[in-house]
């Protein structure tokens, strides 16, 4: 009896040690995904943001659909939309068309010679896009949140539009969109999952194939669930700093003395 | 040199907040304007450094001229704008920035002038409103009487030979107040024109050397300090009154 369970917890032993390497290498492609998807999410949230708030009507009205059209579909279905609708739109773009302009017409055409999308790239290019549509939001929130009298001092003042915006306004932002920011990038951090649909191997995967070889898997689920739920504490305690940091102006002035 | 509003027209929405006002006075003065809320005094104000700009009507300040029924130029805005300070009703100081910070910051990238030497400048006038200590704090930890000072501080940097008031004691207690119609009175001696809105009327018979009452977007009565004592007009007598 006891021989049994010594080989049991033997076998387990050496299952750990053989997937040890491809679940912490899965890990890594989760990890990066999500935040190259946060990078490049938080660049095009700015811009939906500048865009959507432009006096130009049309900028901005297109920009509200946009995000608006992105927000209200599933992100799964965004995800494996951009898979397989950019091999599609560089077949278009490689055949070359015409846009009649009335008076003239426009000819695009980009000589493509692979058409092979990486599905890594297209993650990336799903995820950032559905952070950034939310993230937009919340930064807009932000920018609400700030009282018009600081803008109209920086204008008595003299400051530029940008040197107002760069100095003055962004840096008190923060405090109000970190908040919402943190929160969505643990939502990021789960649909990185999605991208399993599309053939990448990141951690949930991964999951399901050692699962497949193993047939435990409530074992193996339960290490993935362990390993987000690490990632996910490890970067609420990094937020924390952050948002901490956002406020030094108002933390006691002993300390830094 | 002297400031001249003649005509100004101002609608707020529907709402006219100027009507017809005119006004003359030479730089130099310590011009004072009193109203209900509402009256409209915050809106002239405001037409002194464009904040607000009126739908008919001219001005000339300081050599500048603006002709409102023409279309003006954001760059004679921020021209008239290096004349006329302003120190706002709730400061709207910078948060994230340290007074010091909040002083140079528009004198660097404005004015262009080095760092060093407004540090120098933001120093002696910090000492001069007698807050030289709190140089390197944050308003946050700074009582209302100082984040006050610091915003006169902050107008002053820039050299203005106009300084508009809004409401500059609405929050400060008595003791802060008096000491705000001091630091004005000492700035009115080195020749700055100061215009102030204000609804105390104690604290405008302390530093006014012109007065002008509002009521209805239109100026009632306009004299100088004896007109407190001898109100010409029912409407502003009865304001005196309570």
């Amino acid at each position: 009896m006891s021989d049994f369970l010594l080989n049991a917890t033997d076998k387990l032993h050496s299952d750990f040690i053989s997937y040890i390497s491809p679940l912490a290498e899965a890990t890594s492609v989760t990890l990066a995904l999500a935040i190259v998807s946060l990078i490049v999410g938080l660049i095009l949230a700015f811009l939906f943001t500048i865009l959507e708030s432009v006096s130009f009507k049309p900028i901005s009205w297109l920009t509200s659909l946009f995000t608006l059209t992105i927000r209200a579909l599933p992100e799964l279905l965004i995800v494996v939309a951009i898979y397989n609708g950019l091999p599609l739109l560089l077949i278009l773009l490689d055949d070359g068309f015409t846009i009649p302009l009335g008076f003239t017409s426009l000819t695009i055409q980009i000589n493509i010679s692979d058409f092979n999308v990486s599905p890594f790239l297209c993650g990336i290019l799903a995820l950032s896009l559905l952070y950034a549509v939310y993230a937009s939001q919340t930064l807009r929130g932000a920018l609400m949140a700030i009282s018009p009298g600081q803008r109209q001092a920086a204008e008595v003042l003299g400051l530029s539009r940008a040197r107002t915006f760069w100095r003055i306004i962004i840096p008190q932002m923060w405090r109000h969109a970190l908040p919402g920011l943190s929160n969505q990038w643990l939502i990021l951090l789960k649909d990185t999952a999605l991208v399993s649909a599309i053939a990448i191997n990141d951690l949930m995967m991964q999951t399901r194939g050692i699962i497949a070889r193993t047939q435990q898997p409530f074992l193996w689920y339960f290490v993935a669930l362990l390993i987000y739920l690490t990632i996910s504490i490890i970067s609420k305690k990094i937020i924390q700093r952050i948002e901490k940091r956002s406020l030094y102006f108002e933390q006691s002035q002993d300390s830094n003395h | 040199m002297n400031i001249e509003l003649s005509h100004i027209n101002y609608f707020y929405g529907p709402r006219q907040a100027l009507d017809d006002v005119s006004l003359s006075y030479p730089l130099g003065e310590t011009i004072v304007l009193l109203g209900k809320s509402g009256a409209g005094k915050s809106s002239l104000l405001k037409v002194f450094n464009l904040l607000e700009v009126p739908t008919s009507g001219s001005m000339t300040i300081a050599n500048m001229q603006f002709d409102f029924t023409k279309k003006i130029s954001q760059e004679s805005i921020r021209d008239l704008r290096k004349n006329v300070g302003m120190v706002f009703q709730n400061y709207n100081l910078w948060p994230h920035l340290t007074v010091l910070e909040n002083l140079i910051e528009a004198p660097c990238q404005v004015l262009k002038i080095g760092k060093k030497e407004a540090i120098e400048k933001a120093m002696s006038i910090l000492k001069r409103l007698q807050i030289g200590e709190m140089a390197d704090r944050y308003p946050i930890h700074l009582s209302g009487g100082q984040q006050q000072r610091v915003a006169i501080a902050r107008a002053l940097m820039m050299e203005p030979k106009i300084l508009l008031f809004d409401e500059p004691t609405a929050a400060l207690d008595p003791a802060i107040t008096a000491q705000i119609a001091e630091i004005i009175n000492e700035l009115s001696q080195t020749g700055i024109t100061q215009i102030i809105v204000t609804h105390e009327v104690d604290f405008a018979r302390k530093v006014a050397s012109e007065v002008i009452y509002m009521e209805q977007g239109k100026i009632v009565e306009q004299g100088q300090l004896d007109c407190f004592a001898h109100p010409k007009t029912e409407q502003f007598k009865s304001y005196l009154s309570h």
